[in-house]
C-alpha cells in the first residue's frame, strides 16, 4: 500500500520539478525587460489614460519619457500631473523639468437660456452632434453651444457640469485636466484650453459667432459683435471675420478688468480667480 | 414580368401618393427669388455678377469652382438686389443672389418650344461640355454634379446605365409625373448618357406603383435601341443608388467604394430630363418639379414647375396651405427629408417635394428601453445593426464603429421606423457615421 503512495509522490513530484524548471527557463530566456524607470514613471502618472498627452495611456507616455533624448523630453507633458509630475518623472531621468504655464479649458460661448432664448423646436434626439449635422441649433446661432452636454459625457473628470440657470456647461478649474477630451468631441469647437496667468486669471472672448454684428446679437444678447472696442484698448487683439479673439500673451491682470468693463455686450468674460482650491506652482 | 428586389432589408411603407396623377403646374414667378449658390455636393459656386445687374432667364450668375462645384444660373428675369445671406432648410445661413422679378425674357439661344428633337449631337466630349455649362446636378436628392459622375475615369469600365425613376419616399411624386408627362425626353435622355458612356445599355427602373409611367415608357423605349425598362417591386428603399444596382444586376457596391466600381452609373430621371434639356433645348438647370404634399386637411396636394430660388412659402400659397397650423415642413420625402427650421428657405435644384405636416404628427413618439428584438437589423438595407451602434454611443464607446460598419449607413430611416422601442436609431447611425468617418 505505503509503495503506492511513495510511487505517487514521486511521480508527480517528478513531473511538478520537470515544469518548475522548464518554467523558470522560459521565463528567463522570454523575459519582458522592462526599463526599471518606465516602471517607477508610470507608477507616478496619474494613470487617468485620458490621452491628453497625445499618447495612448499612462503606459505609452511613460515608455515615450524613458526613451526621449533631452529635446524629445522637453516636449512631453502630462496636462493631468501638471508641473509636479514632470518634476518628479525629470528627477528619475536626470533631465530639466519642462516648465508650463497651468492651463484649463474655457467655453467660447456665452448664449445662455437668458440672452439666447429658444426659437426653434427641435425634437431629435439630444446629442450636440446630431443635432449639429441637421440644424442651426434651438437658438438660431450657427456657431453657438446647443447645450445637449456631449462634453460632459466626455470629461473623464467631473470637471463639466450644466449650470442649470444658464444652459450651458460650466467648467470647474479645479477639476479641469487640461486632456483635451471636449475640445475633440465639441462638434461647433467651442472649447479652448487657455493658459491661466501666475496670478491665477484669465481673460476670453466668450462668443464664437461669425456673423455681422446685427444678425449675431439678434439671436443672442451676449454675442461679439466686432465693435473693436477690445482692440482699441489693447493693441494685440485682433478682430477677424466679425469676431474678436484675445491671444493668450495679452495679461489678463493687466487688461482683463478693462476689456470685460468696456465690452458692451459682455462677451468678454474675466475670471480674477480661476482655481479657487489649488495655490499656483 | 419578373419584379426585382433588393436582397436583404427594406419596408413596404403606406406609399400616400396623393399626387400621383395630379398633372404638372407651372408655380409661376414669385416676386423675388433667393438663388442659392451652392446647391450641389462640393465647394460652392463663385459669383460673377453684382448687384445692380440686369438678368435673364438662364443667365450664368455663379461659376463652378473647383473640381466638384457646378454652374448656377438665374431662374428668373430681373434685376439683382442683393447679395446675402438667408436661412435654408437646416437654418444655417447660406450666401443667395436675390433677384427681383420682372417679366420672362430668355437668353439668346435657349429653346423654349416643347417639341421634342431627337437628333443627339455626335461628339460626346461636346455633349459633356453642354451638361457642365448646364451646371447638372444630381436631382434625386444628393446634388453631386452629373459631368463628373459620367466621366469615367481610364480604369474603369461601365457595363450598365441606370435610370432611377423608383421614387420610393411615401408622398413624393415628382418624378412619376416627369415620367408620365414627359416620357420621350426621359428616353432620348437615356440614349445621350448611353452616348457618353460609349454603352448600349440604358435601363430605366420604375416601381410598381406607377403602372401609367410603365406602360408609356415601355411603348416609347420600343422606338429606341438601347433602352430598356425594368420594374422593380414597390419597396423602401429601392431607389437607393446601391439598393437599386443591386436589383438591376446582382451587383453589390463593396463597402466605402463607388457604384462605377461595379461597372454602373445611376442617374435620377430628373437629371436625365435635365440633361436632355440641355443637350437639345440648351436651357440651363433653373426649374424642377416639386411635389407638394402631406396632411390633406392641410394642404391640397399637387406637382409644380418651380423656378431654383423660391421661397418654399410662396409654393405653399400656391397650394392653398394652411401655414399657421403646420407643425412640421419637410424639405424631401417624410423618411430622409430635413424638417426646415425656415418656411422662407428658398427651393434649390435638389428638392424633391414639401411635405406638409400637422402639429400632432410632428411630435415624436415617447422612447423606451431596447427590447433586443433586432428589427431595426432585420430592415436596414445595408445590412448593418442599428441596435448595436446605438447602445455603443450611449456609453460613447465609439471604437467598434469601424468593425460595425457605422460608415455605410445610407440614412434611410428604416431601423428608427420599425424600432418598437421608440428608440431614435437613425439619429444614433448618423452619429456612428459622424465618429466613423472622423477615425478614418
Amino acid at each position: 500500500m505505503s509503495d503506492i503512495i511513495w510511487l505517487n509522490i514521486l511521480i508527480t513530484g517528478g513531473i511538478a520539478l520537470c515544469a518548475a524548471i522548464t518554467l523558470y527557463i522560459t521565463a528567463q530566456k522570454f523575459a519582458l525587460r522592462v526599463d526599471p524607470k518606465e516602471q517607477k514613471i508610470e507608477d507616478i502618472l496619474p494613470q487617468a489614460n485620458c490621452g491628453g498627452c497625445g499618447f495612448a495611456g499612462c503606459k505609452d507616455f511613460a515608455h515615450a519619457c524613458v526613451n526621449a533624448s533631452a529635446a524629445d523630453f522637453a516636449k512631453l507633458y502630462c496636462p493631468v500631473g501638471h508641473s509636479e509630475v514632470m518634476h518628479k518623472v525629470s528627477q528619475i531621468l536626470g533631465f530639466d523639468a519642462p516648465k508650463r504655464k497651468n492651463t484649463c479649458a474655457v467655453l467660447r460661448c456665452n448664449g445662455t437660456c437668458q440672452a439666447a432664448p429658444k426659437k426653434i423646436d427641435y425634437n431629435g434626439l439630444k446629442n450636440c452632434r446630431v443635432a449639429n449635422l441637421v440644424m442651426i441649433g434651438e437658438t438660431g446661432c450657427p456657431d453657438g453651444c446647443l447645450r445637449y452636454g456631449d462634453c460632459l459625457s466626455a470629461c473623464q473628470f467631473g470637471a463639466l457640469t450644466i449650470n442649470a440657470k444658464t444652459g450651458l456647461p460650466q467648467i470647474d478649474a479645479d477639476k479641469c485636466t487640461s486632456c483635451g477630451a471636449c475640445v475633440k468631441i465639441c462638434p461647433r469647437h467651442l472649447f479652448e484650453i487657455r493658459p491661466i496667468s501666475d496670478d491665477n486669471q484669465q481673460v476670453f472672448v466668450a462668443c464664437s459667432n461669425k456673423q455681422k454684428g446685427a444678425q449675431a446679437k439678434n439671436n443672442c444678447h451676449n454675442a461679439c459683435i466686432a465693435c473693436k472696442k477690445c482692440a482699441s484698448l489693447c493693441a494685440d487683439i485682433k478682430v477677424e471675420q466679425n469676431l474678436s479673439y484675445i491671444p493668450t500673451s495679452v495679461s489678463p491682470s493687466e487688461f482683463g478688468q478693462e476689456l470685460a468693463n468696456n465690452c458692451p455686450t459682455g462677451a468678454i468674460i474675466y475670471k480674477s480667480q480661476v482655481k479657487k482650491g489649488k495655490k499656483n506652482v | 414580368m419578373c419584379k426585382k428586389t433588393f436582397s436583404f432589408g427594406g419596408l413596404h411603407l403606406n406609399k400616400h401618393k396623393i399626387s400621383a396623377l395630379s398633372p404638372i403646374q407651372d408655380a409661376g414667378v414669385p416676386p423675388f427669388v433667393y438663388i442659392p449658390i451652392k446647391q450641389h455636393i462640393g465647394s460652392p459656386a463663385q459669383i460673377i455678377v453684382k448687384q445692380g445687374d440686369k438678368v435673364k432667364i438662364g443667365t450664368l450668375l455663379a461659376q463652378a469652382y473647383g473640381t466638384i462645384s457646378a454652374n448656377i444660373h438665374s431662374s428668373v428675369a430681373g434685376e439683382i438686389k442683393k447679395i446675402e445671406e438667408v436661412q435654408s432648410e437646416s437654418g444655417y445661413f447660406e450666401q443667395v443672389i436675390t433677384i427681383q422679378t420682372t417679366a420672362d425674357d430668355y437668353e439668346a439661344g435657349i429653346d423654349t418650344s416643347t417639341q421634342i428633337s431627337n437628333d443627339i449631337p455626335q461628339n460626346s466630349a461636346e455633349i459633356i461640355e453642354l451638361i457642365k455649362a448646364a451646371g447638372i446636378v444630381g436631382m434625386g436628392g444628393a446634388g453631386f454634379p452629373t459631368p463628373i459622375k459620367t466621366s469615367i475615369p481610364a480604369n474603369k469600365s461601365v457595363q450598365y446605365l441606370i435610370i432611377n425613376g423608383i421614387e420610393c419616399e411615401p408622398y413624393l411624386t415628382a418624378d412619376g409625373a416627369l415620367m408620365l408627362e414627359k416620357p420621350e425626353e426621359i428616353v432620348i435622355g437615356a440614349k445621350i448618357l448611353n452616348k457618353i458612356l460609349g454603352i448600349q445599355n440604358a435601363i430605366i427602373a420604375i416601381d410598381e406603383n406607377k403602372p401609367l409611367a410603365i406602360e408609356k415608357i415601355t411603348q416609347i423605349t420600343k422606338r429606341y435601341v438601347g433602352v430598356n425598362v425594368t420594374v422593380c417591386k414597390s419597396k423602401y428603399p429601392q431607389g437607393g443608388e446601391r439598393q437599386l444596382i443591386n436589383d438591376v444586376t446582382g451587383r453589390e457596391v463593396p463597402s466605402g467604394k463607388l457604384p462605377i466600381d461595379v461597372g454602373c452609373v445611376v442617374q435620377n430621371v430628373g437629371t436625365v430630363f435635365a440633361v436632355y434639356e440641355a443637350v437639345m433645348k440648351h436651357k440651363p438647370l433653373y426649374e424642377r418639379i416639386v411635389t407638394v404634399s402631406g396632411d390633406t386637411n392641410l394642404t391640397t396636394a399637387g406637382n409644380y414647375r418651380v423656378r431654383v430660388g423660391t421661397p418654399a412659402d410662396y409654393l405653399l400659397n400656391l397650394a392653398h396651405t394652411k401655414q399657421s397650423q403646420i407643425g412640421k415642413l419637410l424639405f424631401g420625402g417624410p423618411m430622409m427629408g430635413i424638417s426646415s427650421v425656415s418656411l422662407q428657405a428658398p427651393i434649390n435644384k435638389t428638392t424633391g417635394g414639401l411635405i406638409v405636416i400637422g402639429t400632432q404628427d410632428s411630435l415624436r413618439a415617447e422612447e423606451s428601453g431596447c427590447i433586443r428584438c433586432g428589427k431595426c437589423a432585420e430592415v436596414c438595407p445595408m445590412g448593418l445593426m442599428p441596435f448595436a451602434i446605438a447602445s455603443n454611443l450611449r456609453r460613447n464607446n465609439t471604437a467598434p464603429l469601424k468593425a460595425l460598419h457605422a460608415a455605410d449607413c445610407i440614412g434611410c430611416g428604416c431601423c428608427a421606423y420599425i424600432c418598437p422601442a421608440k428608440i431614435p436609431l437613425v439619429d444614433y447611425c448618423k452619429l456612428g457615421k459622424y465618429e466613423a468617418n472622423k477615425q478614418k
